[in-house]
């Protein structure tokens, strides 16, 4: 099983181009918000029509422009979980889920089994506007189940809820996807629930997807500034590569990269992770002045500014346990380290 | 007492309603799914019977349907019917003085229906007659009654287009509101005074029930 997706759409101004591939997977698309994945998950569903490409599910043409093919959502066999779920208001829950039976002969059956599957036997005649959000979504997937979907697309799925219950929730999902055959493509914001949930991974920027990539090497091999961002760093600089090394204007500094630097690379990436209070003279060692200091809940962030940066660079960002941060003798001055192995390189 | 005007009225508005609800609908549908600039112009063209003097519909009706004019000749000869002063002619005024109230209303209440509703059933299989009718409307069901009511009291209220329309011929053609003109003309102010009565009950009972349905939808 497998699905295959390169469409382009213009609305407007905004373009958006998208290739991926998907076994049975799950696969994240990746992106901040207006990037375009949304747009590319409703036309997978049929629900917008690209300007042109194709898509192709376990080898079902579902659209091809140069064919003039462009099946319906009906006959797509897509489950699609939209962002507040979108029960109908006006029917109780065992009429929402009833109302996905494909099979009218098997719908009594359907129905008491995806009931009794997702504990909502006590809540069936409600309806939606008197369910939880955790009640909501369960219904919601027990629907999209009913319809016997090939591909599931998820919708920020827990973009409706607030994060005490998202975390019980998501474990919930990942049991249902965990017993779901096939394609299952998450669309998100989120690195942390894309991590937890997710296989493989497909960066979308301003309408362009990257190549799909395993989520450690979006981790540690990011390929693109927009992809390192998406996974967590904050860091950026512009960089001019100088054989191993780069340096980096802004801060005035030169680092050593422990690799042969692209002679195309323009931009330089660190996580607040990987810079790091300096034992003692080295390799990548830096003197800095404390600008500003963050407690977070369980680390504290540290607003560097290198010495020598110039007056309108970007600041430097640290982030560290709460304990190490406290058992630095000064917290005025700090002279901090990068190691080679931690500088992401970015080509344009 | 000859009651035929109220009954006339009733059975006039009744109809012209029941055809309204369908035609409001239709076009509301239709119309909320249009581009921008297309919506516009229609939007202004079915409105305007709304704020057109009811004398000026009924001429542009009269230039369309009289028994001289094209499409009314026709149907005389093709079928021996006559369109204007029988009952029934009134049911073309009334029907197009109502339409824009049913129009109007219903059309805003689809526009404010979530789309993802619609999109959902259709991604479970459903049909787009399915998602309408047992989806859309339920959904819509405040606004699209709240219209037809509306549309109803117009149409029952209607004096200009149907006068000229259907005339006045007790009996025959006449409604409450002809015949409360066609009263106070002959000096009879206590036959009108009646006739207004009963038009003031009916009026009431109706803003009551719109004023109910709008609490009920402010409730949800």
């Amino acid at each position: 099983m497998s699905l295959s997706v390169d469409i382009r759409k213009k609305l407007g101004k905004f373009q958006l181009q998208v290739q991926f591939e998907a076994g049975d997977e799950r696969l994240a698309l990746l992106g901040a918000s207006g990037c375009g994945k949304s747009l590319t998950l409703r036309c997978v569903a049929g629900i917008i029509r690209p300007d042109a490409g194709k898509i192709v599910l376990d080898g079902v043409t579902l659209f091809d422009s140069a064919a003039g093919v462009d099946l319906p959502p009906q006959r797509r066999r897509v489950g699609y979980l939209f962002q507040q779920y979108a029960l109908f208001p006006n029917m109780t829950v065992r009429q929402n889920i009833a109302a996905a039976v494909r099979d009218r002969a098997a719908q009594e059956e359907t129905v008491s089994t995806l009931l009794r599957r997702f504990r909502l036997e006590e809540l069936a005649v409600l309806k939606p506007g008197q369910l939880s959000g955790g009640q909501q979504q369960r219904t919601a997937l027990a629907r999209i189940l009913a319809s016997q979907p090939q591909v599931l697309l998820l919708d920020e799925p827990f973009s409706a809820l607030d994060s005490y219950l998202k975390s019980q929730l998501e474990l919930e999902l990942m049991e249902t996807l965990d017993q779901f055959p096939g394609t299952v493509l998450w669309v998100s914001h989120d690195r942390g629930e894309v991590f937890r949930s997710c296989q493989r991974v497909c960066v979308i920027d301003g309408g362009q997807s990257q190549p799909v990539q395993d989520l450690s090497q979006l981790f540690h091999a990011p390929g693109t500034e927009a992809a390192a961002r998406l996974s967590g760093c904050k860091n950026f600089a512009a960089a001019l590569p100088r054989g191993e090394e780069v340096y980096l204007p802004a801060w005035d500094l030169t680092l050593h990269c422990g690799r042969p630097v692209p002679p195309d690379a323009v931009r330089a990436g660190v996580r607040a992770r990987f810079v790091r209070p300096a034992g003692g003279p080295g390799e990548n060692v830096f003197p800095c002045a404390v600008v500003r200091v963050v407690e977070d809940v369980f680390s504290t962030i540290v607003i560097l500014r290198p010495e020598g940066a110039a007056p309108d660079a970007p600041p430097l960002r640290m982030e560290l346990d709460k304990m190490a941060w406290r058992a630095l003798p000064d917290r005025e001055r700090l002279t901090v380290q990068i190691s080679p192995r931690d500088i992401l390189l970015f080509r344009n | 007492m000859d009651w035929y005007p109220l009954f006339n009225s009733l059975r006039i508005a009744a109809i012209s309603t029941a055809a309204v609800f369908f035609l409001g609908i239709a076009a509301a549908q239709w119309i909320a799914r249009l581009p921008r600039g297309v919506k516009g112009v229609l939007d202004v063209i079915l409105t305007l019977p709304l704020v057109l003097p009811p004398t000026v519909v009924g001429w542009l009706l009269l230039m369309l349907l009289g028994p001289k004019r094209p499409l009314g000749a026709w149907v005389q000869e093709a079928f021996g019917v006559r369109l204007v002063m029988t009952w029934q002619s009134a049911i073309f005024a009334t029907v197009v003085v109502a339409f824009p109230l049913m129009y109007r209303t219903a059309r805003g209440a689809f526009e404010s229906f979530d789309q993802n509703l619609a999109d959902a059933g259709r991604t479970l299989g459903r049909s787009n007659a399915w998602v309408f009718w047992r989806v859309q409307m339920p959904c819509c069901k405040q606004g699209v009654l709240a219209g037809t009511v509306l549309a109803f009291a117009r149409a029952l209220g209607e004096y200009g287009a149907t006068s000229m329309l259907a005339g006045y011929t007790p009996g025959r053609t006449a409604t409450i509101s002809t015949t409360v003109y066609q009263l106070w003309r002959t000096g009879d102010d206590p036959g009108a005074l009646r006739w207004v009565l009963v038009n003031l009950a009916i009026s009431a009972v109706f803003l009551l029930a719109i004023s109910l349905l709008e609490h009920r939808r402010e409730r949800r």
